[in-house]
Formats: C-alpha cells, sequence, structure tokens
C-alpha cells in the first residue's frame, strides 16, 4: 500500500485506457502520455498496461507502507526519496516507510510513477484508468486526495533496482514542439488565409490545458467562411450540428483559440474541427506546459500511418529489451 | 424536409489515422439521423475486426479504429459498402421511455439566478425566456410543447451517458434556443437542457451551457449500476430511443427521490416500432400513436 501526505495538483491512476464506450460518451482515457507509462512499467517488471500514477505539473508526496521497485518516466520532474533525488528513467528501491516527493518539471508537464506490480485498484469497464467527469475507475473516480491509500499488486520480479533506459529510448521534452496534423473534418469551413495562417503561426499553450484538451492563444484569430447556418447547427460560423469529436481533434471555438481534445475528451459537441492530431504525437501533447509553444504541421493519412509506424517500433524495442 | 438526405452520398474524412468521420448532412432532420443510425447499424453487423467504436451523432457519425488491424482504406470501402445497404431501412425496432419532469424547478432556478450575467435576458428565467422567442404565450405553453410529443435520442455523448433529443414534429414546431452566451461552471445532476434544436438531459453535475427547464428524479447514469433498469449497463441510453417527458408536480418528484435512494425507483418503458414514412405521412398524428403504447 501506498499512503497518499500530499496529491499534488492533479494526480491519477492512469494504465493506458478503455475502448468501446466512446459510443456512449466514455472517452478512452489512460495516460496522455503513453509510451512515458510504458517505460516506466517496463522498468519495473510490468507488463506496459499496469496502473501507474500519472502526475501533473506538481507531483504527490507518497509514502511506502512496504519495501517496492520504483520508476519515474515522462516529464523531468525529480523524484526525490526522503529527499535524495533518484536517476530519471531508472528504476529505484523504495524501503517501507520512505517519502517519495518531486521537484518542479524542468521539461515537460507528466511524470509517470510505476510501481512493481501496478496500481491495484479494480477494473471498471476493462481498465483501471480514472475518468473523473464521469466519476468513473481509478481510485473513488476522482484525481488523489490527501489520506488516500492506494493498493499495490504483486511485483513479477523480472527486474531490478537500476534498470535504465537506454538514451536513445528517453523522450527529448521542451522547448518549441512540432506536433503533426491531418487536416480534414471541416477544415473546409476555414477560411484560405485562416487554413494557410493556423500552419504557419506558433501557438502557446493556454492556462485552460489539462486531460480533457489543451486550448492555445497567442496566434491571430482563424475565421471561418460565412455561411446562411444550416438548420440544428447554431448561430456562429464556427459552429456545426453536434457531432462526434475525434481524440486529438482541433475545434476552433469563435475562430479565437484551438482546442486540441485529449484521451479524457468530451464525445462530442457542436464546434467545427479543423483537423485531428495523429496518433503518434499525441504524447508531446499531453507533455506540453502552460506558455510553451507549438506549431502545426500538415500531413497525410500515409504520413501518419508511417509515423504511427515508427512509435510502434520504438514500443517494441521498449518491450523486446525488457522481455 | 428540404433535401433529399436519403440519396445524398454521406461526406467521409479521416480523423488522422485513429477515426473515420461521417457527415449525413449539415443540417439537422428526422431524416439525417435515421440514415446515420440504419448504417451505423449496418456497420456493427459487419463485425469488423480493428472497429473499436461505431459512435452515432445527431446528423453524423464517426468510427474509431485501431489501423494497425484494418487499413483505413479497407474500412472506408466496408462502412461504403453497408452505406449503400443500409439507405433502404424505413423503420426501426426500439423503445419508448417516460421520463418524468418536475419543471420550473427551485435547483435549476438557483444556479440559472447565480449565472445570470453569462444569459441572453437576464431579467428573465430561461423558461421565459425559451417560450418568449419561440412565440409561445407562456411558461406554461412552453411545458407543455416541450412535453406534447415524444423526442428521439439522437446521440449519447458529451460526457457519459448524456442524451442528445430531437423532437419528433415538423421543423416548423421544432424548439430552438440558443445556448447561453458564456457557458456556466455549474449545472444541477439530472438537468432537462435545451440548447439550438437539441434537448438533453445531463448525467452528471458539471459545466454547461444548455438553457435548463427542469429535473428529472430518474438516475440515466451511475457507475455503481444500483437500480434495476442501470443493471445492464451503467449508461441508460442508446441512440434511437424515443423518450416522452411527463411533468409531475414536486410531492411526486420528492416520492421519486425517495424511492431511487431506496433503489427501488424504476421507470416505465416499453417496447415499440418505428416508421419513417408514417412519421412524414402524418407528423402530428403517428408521434400519438407511439404515446399511446405506455398508456
Amino acid at each position: 500500500m501506498i499512503k497518499v501526505l500530499k496529491p499534488g495538483l492533479a494526480t491519477s491512476v492512469q494504465d493506458l485506457g478503455r475502448e468501446g464506450y466512446y459510443h456512449l460518451g466514455i472517452p478512452p482515457s489512460g495516460a496522455l502520455d503513453q509510451y512515458a507509462l510504458s517505460a516506466a512499467n517496463h522498468l519495473v517488471g510490468n507488463p506496459a498496461g499496469a496502473a501507474g500514477l500519472e502526475c501533473a505539473l506538481v507531483g504527490p508526496e507518497l509514502e511506502f507502507q512496504h519495501d517496492a521497485l520504483v520508476a519515474v518516466c515522462g516529464a523531468q520532474m525529480p523524484a526525490l526519496l526522503d529527499g535524495r533525488e533518484q536517476r530519471p528513467d531508472t528504476a529505484f528501491a523504495v524501503r517501507a516507510g520512505q517519502v517519495l516527493r518531486f521537484g518542479f518539471p524542468t521539461a515537460g508537464a507528466r511524470a509517470y510513477l510505476a510501481v512493481a506490480g501496478g496500481i491495484d485498484v479494480p477494473e471498471v469497464l476493462g481498465s483501471r484508468s480514472t475518468y473523473a467527469l464521469g466519476a468513473l475507475g481509478g481510485l473513488h473516480g476522482r484525481k488523489l486526495m490527501g489520506g488516500d491509500v492506494l493498493p499495490v499488486g504483486v511485483p513479477s520480479g523480472k527486474t531490478r533496482a537500476g534498470a535504465s533506459l537506454p538514451m536513445a529510448l528517453r523522450q527529448a521534452l521542451g522547448g518549441e514542439v512540432v506536433v503533426r496534423v491531418v487536416p480534414g473534418l471541416y477544415f473546409h469551413r476555414l477560411t484560405d488565409a485562416a487554413a494557410q495562417s493556423f500552419f504557419t503561426q506558433a501557438w502557446t499553450v493556454g492556462s485552460e490545458a489539462d486531460r480533457i484538451g489543451y486550448r492555445y492563444k497567442g496566434a491571430s484569430a482563424l475565421s471561418f467562411q460565412p455561411r446562411e447556418q444550416p438548420f440544428g447547427a447554431g448561430s456562429d460560423p464556427s459552429n456545426i450540428v453536434d457531432s462526434c469529436y475525434p481524440i486529438g481533434s482541433i475545434q476552433v471555438p469563435a475562430g479565437l483559440e484551438p482546442i486540441i481534445l485529449h484521451r479524457d475528451a468530451v464525445s462530442g459537441g457542436g464546434y467545427a474541427m479543423i483537423g485531428t492530431v495523429i496518433s503518434a504525437d499525441l504524447d508531446l501533447i499531453g507533455q506540453m506546459q502552460p506558455n510553451q509553444q507549438a506549431r502545426f504541421l500538415a500531413v497525410s493519412l500515409e504520413q501518419a500511418l508511417e509515423a504511427r509506424r515508427s512509435y510502434k517500433k520504438k514500443l517494441g524495442c521498449l518491450a523486446r529489451l525488457f522481455a | 424536409m428540404a433535401e433529399p438526405v436519403a440519396s445524398t452520398p454521406i461526406r467521409y474524412s479521416f480523423g488522422a489515422d485513429e477515426h473515420l468521420f461521417a457527415e449525413v448532412s449539415d443540417s439537422m432532420s428526422l431524416e439525417a439521423f435515421f440514415k446515420g443510425m440504419a448504417v451505423t447499424r449496418a456497420v456493427e453487423r459487419l463485425g469488423l475486426e480493428g472497429v473499436l467504436d461505431v459512435c452515432l451523432a445527431n446528423a453524423s457519425f464517426q468510427i474509431r479504429f485501431d489501423p494497425d488491424r484494418i487499413a483505413p482504406q479497407a474500412l472506408l470501402e466496408a462502412v461504403r459498402g453497408a452505406e449503400a445497404e443500409a439507405v433502404a431501412e424505413r423503420s426501426l425496432q426500439t423503445r419508448i421511455i417516460e421520463i418524468p419532469v418536475l419543471y420550473n424547478d427551485p435547483w435549476t432556478h438557483e444556479t440559472l439566478m447565480r449565472f445570470r450575467d453569462r444569459h441572453q435576458d437576464p431579467s428573465s428565467t430561461d423558461l421565459e425566456y425559451a417560450a418568449r422567442v419561440n412565440g409561445l404565450a407562456d411558461v406554461e405553453a412552453f411545458i407543455a410543447a416541450h412535453s406534447g410529443a415524444p423526442w428521439f435520442v439522437s446521440m449519447v455523448g458529451f460526457v457519459a451517458g448524456l442524451p442528445f433529443m430531437f423532437q419528433m414534429v415538423e421543423r416548423e414546431r421544432q424548439l430552438q434556443v440558443p445556448k447561453y452566451l458564456r457557458p456556466r461552471t455549474d449545472t444541477p445532476k439530472l438537468t432537462l437542457g435545451h440548447g439550438g434544436c437539441f434537448g438533453c438531459i445531463y448525467s452528471v453535475r458539471g459545466a454547461g451551457g444548455y438553457q435548463m427547464f427542469g429535473v428529472t428524479p430518474a438516475p440515466i447514469y451511475d457507475p455503481q449500476q444500483t437500480l434495476a433498469y442501470l443493471k445492464a449497463h451503467m449508461v441508460f441510453f442508446r441512440p434511437g430511443d424515443i423518450v416522452q417527458f411527463k411533468p409531475i408536480d414536486r410531492r411526486t418528484y420528492d416520492q421519486a427521490v425517495a424511492d431511487v435512494e431506496e433503489g427501488h425507483f424504476n421507470l416505465r418503458i416499453r417496447p415499440v416500432t418505428f416508421s419513417l414514412d408514417a412519421f412524414l405521412a402524418d407528423p402530428v398524428g403517428y408521434p400519438k400513436t407511439l404515446q399511446e403504447v405506455l398508456a
């Protein structure tokens, strides 16, 4: 068991998510940075999809009730065990009674803590991931609170303290991020000027950036072509008849600030989407801090599939390394 | 009905490498919804490997898929095949559900007063405003129109288990109300909302931009699955369900809430067949035959 002394800003139990319920408004949830959670799990001998803790910006303070093997990947947020900094992307041993806390992130927004055996909350709809809007999964369907106690499963014993990610399999975070986007959906509703400027301008992550979506600001507005609005579509040119929203889709309410929906997405609504972030780049979004800059790069569906193959190949390398 | 939705091909667009998005029509109509439902049901029947989720919306749908298991172009071809097969479908086996509603309740009233600065008309309530912009004499007339004809659940989503609903009336009689100027940060659980031409029931407490008309005592989403009608699934509504609202008074509402708390509240649910052609031929009389199924 792990006792939560301080919960941090938004710490939640996440695995790789649940599929098959989006048509009922229940999004996939799961780690926003799927690679980082998988890596942390491999380092402690867990299957890639074991449940861990997603720690956003301000990490939690945790007291371990028993000996454990732990690893932290993702954001560069120093893990301090009884005050002593641990090496990132490396498994380390924790003794019963020791306290783990985190320093501030120097790059990235979400650190993933895996513990050997995994966080053993019950599966709901096939996953241990927390979906807070629906009060579903995770620990009591919500982010962690002070005083919570997290159950831990049985370790596999496959890895030991010191197991470490090779440099080639570590993530480069921070700086200006290039996010690849397949234009489509209602992209044709933008004016020609807006269709261009979306991809040429630099965009800055705003303060409203969470598991549901990331709002970007700091660039000029994107106008939609004026039209007589179809019945049921709402009055603004950025409105459509409420439709489904793809995970990673980009909407621009009133043409002002693009919002990228992430794994806790609202499943639908009445704003035109102008394209979708490719699956291989969704991890990058979840690691962006407020005020960090992004540029969007238009790619084809074929390029998106190629990027996905590279991403999966890297995940495969991880799995083989710790098999 | 203006455009021949049935014969207009669906517009497809990929939402990157994991979603196929399909716009049946850019405007809302019962025919557009019906066609989307027929196609998505046909896609489900195909049982395609790699399809993760078939999500139906009001006049569109979306398929979430795993491109490692089904190539995007193969999926598109299969869905186009389902579209060709499904356009002939004109009737639907479904269920009609009576949902009790306390209109003009104290809880949504308290909430709407708290967010009056975000409303088009701060000097009236959401119900008064909705009655006026729809050319109805007063709140009573609006409630009579709202509960006078059944509604189709045309989408489930936004958040877990929230039904969007489209009323079974001719376009001229559709109730239309703009959303709040700026969304509220709070909406009571189980509020009856309305935005544009869509009604909804807020399945959970939270942010919202729809006008608020009342509350139902009937839970429609419950991860604990306490009530009988939530045993099969924590989400009650499915697209294609037909809903009939029944105005209730405060005493009946309080009794229903007590029944919910004791775990023996239930809903009136009956099987029904909906015929699109029968509706189009007699949009006033046909919905009454559906209401009679509940009697």
